[in-house]
């Protein structure tokens, strides 16, 4: 089932004008944002097939800006926030790719985060009634929706980490509903996307980046409206 | 989900003794493993920002950023209340109520997308129309927007929702057999009934391309949205007057399948046909370019 619940049909929230280009986008761009960890002081936003044809109409660029800060795809704040980008340090570039490209509407992030300058490199697609796929990460083959909560693993690929990363799942109680892992090469760099039925505590993220294995541990939801949002700290 | 097709639903529906929004409740609560009274509140304030959004279209500038579209709810409002519409009444309400909300869409306001922003205005009209003529508390609504929900979620798994891939039919048809079939459940049609109605509404949409001019949720968006909400009330009136889709609701939905994926690329929501590549959809296209 591509349609997984009534709130992929009925939902989300959202700014206008369109729940692929504006939507979309604006999630997607907000899983770049949670996968980087931090804020971006550098993004580089590369649109394909029918998002570069229409993103200035549609305001794909601004949503994708808004993700970038963090905002729900229903953030009164998403028209502006190109400027308040801007405002917050952030150095936001877009452009038309071409190539091949996974489908109509896609788009590719580059981002330098402002407090350590990691690098990302993200592909995402909008499928649909503001429904996404990141579908790569850093050249890793993943399939991630954000609408259920994720932790994604970097590790080593050797016998016994997946093992290693399932049994800190059961003794946490969490129950997996998909995973895929991917790697660059045979006992290389790897990473095991895990969409959880609820949310990752601290102290399971804990126990994950205490394995000898584990590089890192991230953690992408895209659940929360804006209106969920308020109170707590989502500027960048 | 427990179901994957509307005779499935019905069959569900008559098993457990309930109708297609509760069943999609206790079904949803048990994907998610929140509360039933946690979904009901989500969807309960997805409902406060329709109304909210109704509000702005019928009240504010709804000018979208490329100027081409906007005001066209409070146009036919003002008709409606100072003319003799041929339409009027109910349906008049449920259209302008529509066009509000689908206004407040390409103008960057804040709708819900039901199932797509493109036809953000279907549900909204008809159900805030309709709970102001028939007097409904907003808690039946929300149930009635679960109803909505389970018709689309159906539609979206077996055939698509999204213009890109099965142009217009799949947008706005979607949106038009949810309402239709969630009105005749709220008018206390059996859910027999309510799936008929999904039928007759989504065999009128069939062949619908996706053509927007200049690429923008705005024209033939926005007035489809009017046009949608006024057939999703026909078709319920349809469905509690006995009259039954006679090719199956759940074929009718293979049929809209089979006929978006046979629909050329230059249909399907990418203004390279259609009403955007008219003489003046071409000229708008070419004026807004050289605005950037």
């Amino acid at each position: 089932m591509r349609f997984k619940d009534v709130f992929s049909i009925i939902g989300p929230a959202m700014v206008g004008p369109s729940s692929s280009h504006t939507a979309g986008a604006a999630r997607i761009g907000r899983a770049a944002r949670q996968v980087l960890g931090e804020p971006a002081r550098e993004a580089e936003v590369t649109f394909f097939g029918s998002f570069a044809a229409t993103y200035q109409g549609h305001g794909t660029d601004r949503a994708i800006a808004g993700g970038l800060l963090n905002f729900a795809t229903d953030d009164s704040r998403l028209p502006d926030s190109i400027e308040l980008a801007a405002e917050a340090g952030m150095e936001i570039s877009f452009g038309q790719g071409t190539g091949l490209f996974p489908h109509p509407n896609t788009v590719r992030l580059h981002l330098v985060g402002a407090q350590t300058g990691t690098e990302l490199t993200l592909t995402g697609i909008s499928i649909g009634g503001g429904n996404i796929e990141i579908v790569d990460i850093d050249g890793f083959g993943v399939k991630l929706t954000g609408m259920y909560p994720t932790v994604l693993i970097h590790h080593m690929d050797y016998l016994g980490v997946l093992a290693s990363v399932t049994d800190v799942m059961r003794k946490g109680q969490f129950n997996i509903g998909h995973m895929s892992l991917d790697r660059k090469n045979r006992s290389g760099a790897a990473l095991t996307v895990l969409e959880l039925d609820e949310a990752a505590t601290p102290g399971l993220l804990h126990e994950l980046r205490a394995l000898s294995a584990v590089k890192s541990v991230k953690v992408v939801d895209l659940n929360e409206s804006a209106q969920e949002q308020k109170g707590k700290d989502n500027t960048p | 989900m427990n179901f994957q097709t509307l005779s499935q639903l019905a069959v569900l529906c008559e098993e457990r003794g309930m109708g297609i929004g509760a069943l999609m409740l206790e079904e949803q609560s048990g994907e998610s493993g929140r509360s039933k009274e946690q979904e009901f509140a989500t969807m309960s304030q997805y409902y406060g920002v329709m109304k909210e959004a109704v509000h702005r279209g019928m009240t504010e500038d709804t000018t979208s950023r490329s100027g081409l579209t906007g005001l066209d709810a409070q146009r036919v409002a003002s008709y409606n209340a100072a003319d003799e519409p041929c339409l009027g009444g109910p349906a008049g309400q449920a259209m302008a109520y529509a066009l509000a909300v689908s206004e407040v869409n390409a103008s960057m306001g804040r709708i819900i997308a039901t199932p797509t922003a493109g036809s953000c205005g279907i549900i909204p009209g008809v159900f805030l129309s309709c709970q102001e003529r028939f007097g409904w508390e907003d808690d039946y609504m929300v149930s009635g927007l679960f109803a909505a929900g389970a018709i689309g979620y159906v539609i979206a798994n077996n055939s698509f929702v999204s213009g890109a891939e099965g142009g217009c039919q799949a947008e706005v048809g979607s949106a038009i057999g949810m309402a239709a079939g969630a009105l005749t459940e709220l008018r206390g049609g059996t859910p027999a009934q309510a799936i008929h109605a999904v039928g007759l509404a989504l065999k009128n949409t069939l062949g619908l391309i996706c053509d927007p001019v200049g690429g923008l949720v705005e024209i033939p968006c926005i007035v489809r949205n009017g046009f949608g909400a006024v057939t999703a009330l026909a078709a319920a009136d349809m469905a509690l007057a006995g009259v039954r889709s006679v090719i199956p609701s759940d074929e009718v939905i293979k049929v809209m399948l089979e006929v978006g994926s046979a629909m050329p690329e230059k249909h399907r929501e990418t203004a390279g046909g259609g009403l955007a590549q008219t003489p003046t959809g071409r000229k708008i296209m070419k004026d807004l370019r050289s605005k950037k």
